[in-house]
């Protein structure tokens, strides 16, 4: 098993954090995983992605060039990776602020609505971890505890109290799928 | 022991505190940035020094004053940085002094991108600066590696009173993998009677002098006989390699660094079609595996190097089989990544010549 995913977007928008989040739970339960971000001349609110692999045996290249799933945040992304998705590949797509349709015929679309979601649930910034549970359920199915401690790993103690909202988020998204 | 998620150039910049290093001088350059930002946070924890010093020159001196005084130091950059670092570091060589220092190579020359490249592979394995050395290099593969090579960079360091160099690229530096470092990495470090630490009890020891000037060319050329004796001391006892299905390989790929994960995954799809092909991957670039590559040779009928510079490493290779097989060569520059496609589309026309 090795599931190459990619995770586009803004800056901002908390792209390379879903893809950290992403490897810390794979890794606590055992998986191989390597988390590879685009980097350069980046800008605040410019372009961010990183590529994750997560694996059952030691990883070759990190790099995804031909992602199994694509994590959409925004509509430049879209229109940069449509194409790369492998061929029977996922793609989720963030629809609160992309306005088409991935063209793609061969690919699974999944539509969440994480900017409406996250708003709803009262908290805006917790929009990627909305598409980081639909994902989960979609991809890789990890346990939820995983994603929550890695989570936690990541905020540390001073953060505990944004832990309540952030699995509100996660569950909610799980359940769109 | 815990398993951390690190970036490679953390890993590297923790491993080095771990190991026992606790003076740090640089200067900041992409794609190693997370190396000083690192060092200024750890050091002062650990009672070390972290300095950013006013230029890379100025940061190789300030090494070369701590190696001088016994301490593990380590620098940092990346290849603009290290060409400006060459004159320091043949001084350190010459005045044979432990030193590590990590270089994540960019694309160039100049100031070329700040995307992964392996175009330092000449300057780093042939020495760099001027004058006939070498030092040992070290090449990492993953983040886990890159920690414990730059932990026995120091060992080596020491060991054979040299500079040593670990040699990474961008997306080494920039990727996270899974790291089990332990609390401390064992560190064997000798008796240095020749650190320059003050002299006032003139009795405890005779005085220590630093200095790579020898005016007088017949005590240079001893000088130099015994440089060269010790690198065929380290030549002879430090050769690190992985080989991979290279046992009934027909052709075998060499690759380093992250190269030879795009190469390994290439290997085992082109192992799926029934090519038979396997994988070296030098862990030591100098010392090189040369007798690994002749080893295979015996089964081998083609080598095919990949490379992230025009063909560096490809000149190892040759030398090692001396004419006795074909070496092909796949590269991209600039901060262009290889594919494992491109690698594998490479492999079966190699594999097509061998019919």
């Amino acid at each position: 098993m090795e599931t190459k995913v990619l995770f586009a977007g803004f800056g901002g928008q908390g792209v390379l954090l879903m893809g950290q989040l992403l490897c810390k739970a794979a890794m606590h339960e055992d998986f191989e995983v390597s988390w590879m971000p685009s980097y350069g001349p980046e800008m605040r609110g410019g372009e961010a992605n990183c590529g994750v692999v997560v694996a059952d045996e030691p990883i070759g290249s990190p790099l995804v060039t031909e992602p199994d799933v694509a994590v959409i945040m925004n509509k430049p992304s879209l229109d940069k990776f449509e194409s790369q998705v492998r061929s029977g590949g996922t793609i989720l797509y963030n629809s609160s602020l992309i306005d088409r349709k991935p063209a793609r015929g061969d690919v699974r679309v999944i539509a969440v609505n994480c900017n409406d979601i996250a708003q709803e649930l009262g908290n805006p910034r917790v929009a990627n971890m909305v598409m980081l549970g639909a994902f989960n359920k979609a991809a890789t199915n990890l346990p939820v505890e995983s994603l929550i401690g890695a989570l936690r790993a990541t905020l540390g103690e001073s953060k505990e109290k944004l832990i309540p909202i952030n699995r509100k988020a996660i569950e909610t998204g799980e359940a769109l799928v | 022991m815990a398993k951390l998620l690190m970036k490679g150039n953390e890993a590297i910049a923790e491993a080095a505190i771990r190991a026992g290093c606790r003076y740090f001088f640089g200067y900041p350059i992409t794609p190693q940035n997370q190396i000083p930002e690192y060092m200024s946070k750890r050091m002062p924890q650990v009672g070390g020094t972290f300095l950013q010093a006013e230029s890379e020159v100025a940061a190789i001196n300030m090494v070369y004053g701590a190696a001088g005084a016994g301490a593990r130091v380590m620098t940092s950059s990346s290849g603009p940085g290290i060409s400006l670092k060459q004159e320091g570091i043949t001084y350190i060589v010459g005045a044979e002094l432990p030193c590590v220092i990590v270089n994540i190579m960019r694309g160039g020359p100049g100031l070329g991108s700040i995307q992964p490249s392996q175009s330092d592979y000449f300057q780093a394995t042939r020495g760099g600066g001027h004058g006939d050395y070498n030092m040992p290099v070290l090449a990492p593969a993953s983040v886990a590696e890159a920690a414990e090579l730059t932990a026995k960079a120091f060992d080596l360091a020491d060991k054979y009173r040299t500079p040593v160099l670990v040699l990474g690229d961008g997306m080494i530096g920039q990727m996270m993998e899974p790291v089990d470092m332990p609390e401390a990495f064992p560190q064997t470090v000798p008796e240095k009677p020749w650190a320059t630490v003050g002299w006032s009890d003139k009795s405890a020891r005779p005085r220590a002098v630093v200095n790579s000037l020898y005016i007088d060319p017949k005590v240079l050329e001893q000088h130099n006989i015994r440089l060269q004796e010790k690198y065929v001391k380290i030549a002879a006892e430090q050769v690190q390699v992985a080989t991979e299905l290279t046992d009934d390989a027909e052709i075998v790929l060499v690759a380093y660094g992250t190269m030879s994960r795009i190469a390994r995954s290439a290997v085992r799809a082109a192992r799926a079609e029934g090519i038979k092909v396997g994988l070296i991957r030098p862990i030591t670039l100098w010392p090189f595996p040369s007798d690994t590559i002749r080893q295979a040779a015996k089964t081998a009928e083609r080598f095919l190097v990949i490379e992230m510079s025009a063909g560096q490493m490809i000149e190892d290779v040759k030398l090692a089989l001396n004419g006795a097989r074909p070496v092909g060569f796949y590269g991209r520059m600039g901060g262009m990544v290889p594919s494992v496609d491109e690698v594998l589309s490479e492999i079966r026309k190699t594999a097509r010549k061998g019919e």
